[in-house]
């Protein structure tokens, strides 16, 4: 499905997942942080919406109940936030987020807990 | 089947007959004709290709480039502006080593506005990384874009075949057109090594890091460097690639022979005169006038300009006593960038690599490089005279015949012949 190893690597082609550009955390300006209240699969307590999943051109965000952000990864696009349907996503300042956001996030370099994604290997964002 | 056809219609019967599947092309003179007529094929259900109509040259590789990675045989014309236009694509396909093939109907660039025929276009493409070809006569540039898809899909790089504009595109030549069941002997089916698929999502060609990078696999995957490093080994092995695709064309269809050089009367001349496209066909009417005179010389015509063969020009040029590179094209600030390669490979052929062994058993003393002069002509179509080739040929023979034996020319810079200063 992707060519022999020798094509592959003669270009630059991939699987799509998190990670293929590095540690793309460190990119980030601002987190994207999820106000679990707001959240359409954390209100129904059952799998629905992922708007947010589908959307992340990094795969860093799982497809749980609640979605959980792998900050390793994530560069902080933003579109997640402006593609929530209930707002739940707020953007916030990474100069600011280290105060109150423990609780709800995890701390990029203390590692988020593996998202669905990396526990289930990569596979195609259907 | 034997017919008398312009260039462009060579060019199109030859994509015709490869089964191109997607054709996308702007219209340029003097390449207008040949996707004129491509899109006349496909209209008249004589070709079943999607013709993609774009807005510019840019967007025409662009759509070849987005086409060849679904695994389609893709095809685009050009000359001049168009293709410089196309400039940053033409990089980005050689780099996603897609198999591609261009015509590029040869023509001067701009400023100031000139249509007519000139080789600045396509040598300005030289270090893109795409394999050029140059055409002599219709009957190249039918063969050669057959030859060009099978050597583009062997070696997954794109390949640029390119012939004279007007000289060739507009001019009507007898030729043979390759019977279409040996065409399929010759041209395999496509068999990409990768092909977009949907339903197996892939990220082509994304930002990819100074260094290697363990991938999703968890595979250490290549960095850049290493990418760029096997494109540059490969199109060194396209030489030897070319040549066996050549060798096979000449079984199948018994005609043509060396894909790198076509030497004509270089056995045991003094001198040769070397170029690209249609003028080294002309200037072989100039060597026999000058054989007449008593002068031994001969025309050594480069027909794969990317990869240079420096092996093949090196070995045709060993024994001979003075080279002129003709070109219809500069490398603004210094010399053609031909005379300057070949000298390169004179120089790490036979300096070097400590000559070929001295004087050979004829005499001829192949222990030291030849001196080479380059000469311009033809620049924005300006006719080049048969006459003016002999004249200027003559002088620059009689200019080095009391300097010993490999006496240096004493104007270094190029000679510009038919020059009205």
């Amino acid at each position: 499905m992707m060519g022999t190893r020798e094509y592959r690597y003669k270009t630059s082609h991939s699987l799509p997942g998190p990670g293929d550009g590095g540690r793309t955390g460190s990119w980030r300006v601002q987190r994207p942080v999820i106000n679990t209240e707001l959240c359409t699969p954390c209100k129904r307590g059952a799998e629905a919406c992922f708007i947010c999943w589908l959307y992340c051109p990094d795969c860093v965000i799982s497809r749980t109940v609640p979605p959980v952000i792998d900050y390793e990864y994530c560069k902080g696009c933003a579109i997640c936030a402006e593609e929530c349907p209930t707002k739940a996503i707020t953007m916030v300042d990474e100069t600011d987020s280290h105060e109150g956001d423990e609780a709800s996030s995890a701390r990029a370099d203390e590692a988020a807990p593996p998202s669905a994604c990396a526990d289930e290997g990569p596979r195609p964002c259907t | 089947m034997h017919i008398i056809e312009n260039g462009n219609v060579a060019a199109a019967l030859g994509v015709k007959l490869a089964g191109a599947q997607v054709i996308a092309a702007y219209p340029i003179t003097p390449q207008t004709p040949l996707t004129e007529k491509l899109a006349e094929f496909i209209e008249a259900g004589e070709m079943r290709a999607q013709y993609i109509p774009v807005e510019s040259e840019h967007s025409a590789l662009a759509a070849c480039i987005a086409a060849s990675s679904t695994g389609a045989r893709a095809f685009t014309a050009t000359s001049a502006n168009g293709l410089l236009y196309m400039h940053e694509q033409i990089h980005w396909a050689a780099g996603a080593r897609l198999p591609i093939v261009m015509c590029v109907v040869n023509r001067a660039v701009g400023a100031p506005w000139c249509i007519w025929n000139d080789h600045q276009d396509s040598i300005s493409q030289r270090d893109t990384g795409w394999i050029q070809m140059y055409a002599c006569d219709h009957q190249q540039i039918i063969d050669g874009v057959l030859k060009a898809f099978a050597l583009a899909e062997a070696t997954s790089i794109p390949v640029m075949l390119c012939y004279d504009g007007y000289l060739l595109s507009h001019t009507y030549m007898p030729f043979e057109v390759p019977d279409e069941g040996k065409v399929g002997r010759f041209l395999k089916p496509f068999k990409p090594p990768y092909a977009l698929d949907p339903a197996n999502p892939a990220n082509l060609n994304t930002v990819t890091l100074p260094d290697v990078r363990m991938d999703v696999l968890g595979e250490m995957a290549h960095g850049y460097m290493e990418i760029r490093y096997l494109l540059q080994e490969d199109l060194r092995a396209a030489l030897s690639v070319g040549q066996e695709i050549e060798d096979e064309f000449a079984s199948i269809f018994g005609r043509g022979g060396n894909a790198l050089v076509e030497p004509y009367r270089c056995d045991d001349a003094d001198y040769v005169v070397v170029g690209m496209g249609s003028l080294t066909y002309q200037l072989r009417d100039v060597v026999e006038a000058l054989r007449d005179e008593g002068h031994k010389i001969g025309v050594l015509g480069i027909r794969l300009y990317r990869p240079f063969p420096d092996q093949a020009v090196a070995e045709a040029l060993g024994a001979v006593r003075g080279v002129f590179v003709i070109e219809k094209a500069l490398s603004y600030g210094y010399e053609g960038a031909l005379c300057s390669d070949l000298k390169a490979a004179l120089y790490e052929h036979l300096v070097k690599g400590g000559g070929n062994g001295g004087p050979a058993e004829d005499g001829r003393d192949r222990g030291q490089p030849a001196f080479v002069k380059g000469l311009v002509a033809g620049i924005g179509g300006r006719d080049i005279r048969t006459l003016d080739l002999t004249d200027a040929l003559r002088a620059g023979m009689a200019a080095t015949a009391g300097g010993g034996a490999k006496g240096a020319p004493a104007e270094e810079r190029p000679d510009w012949i038919g020059i009205k200063l």
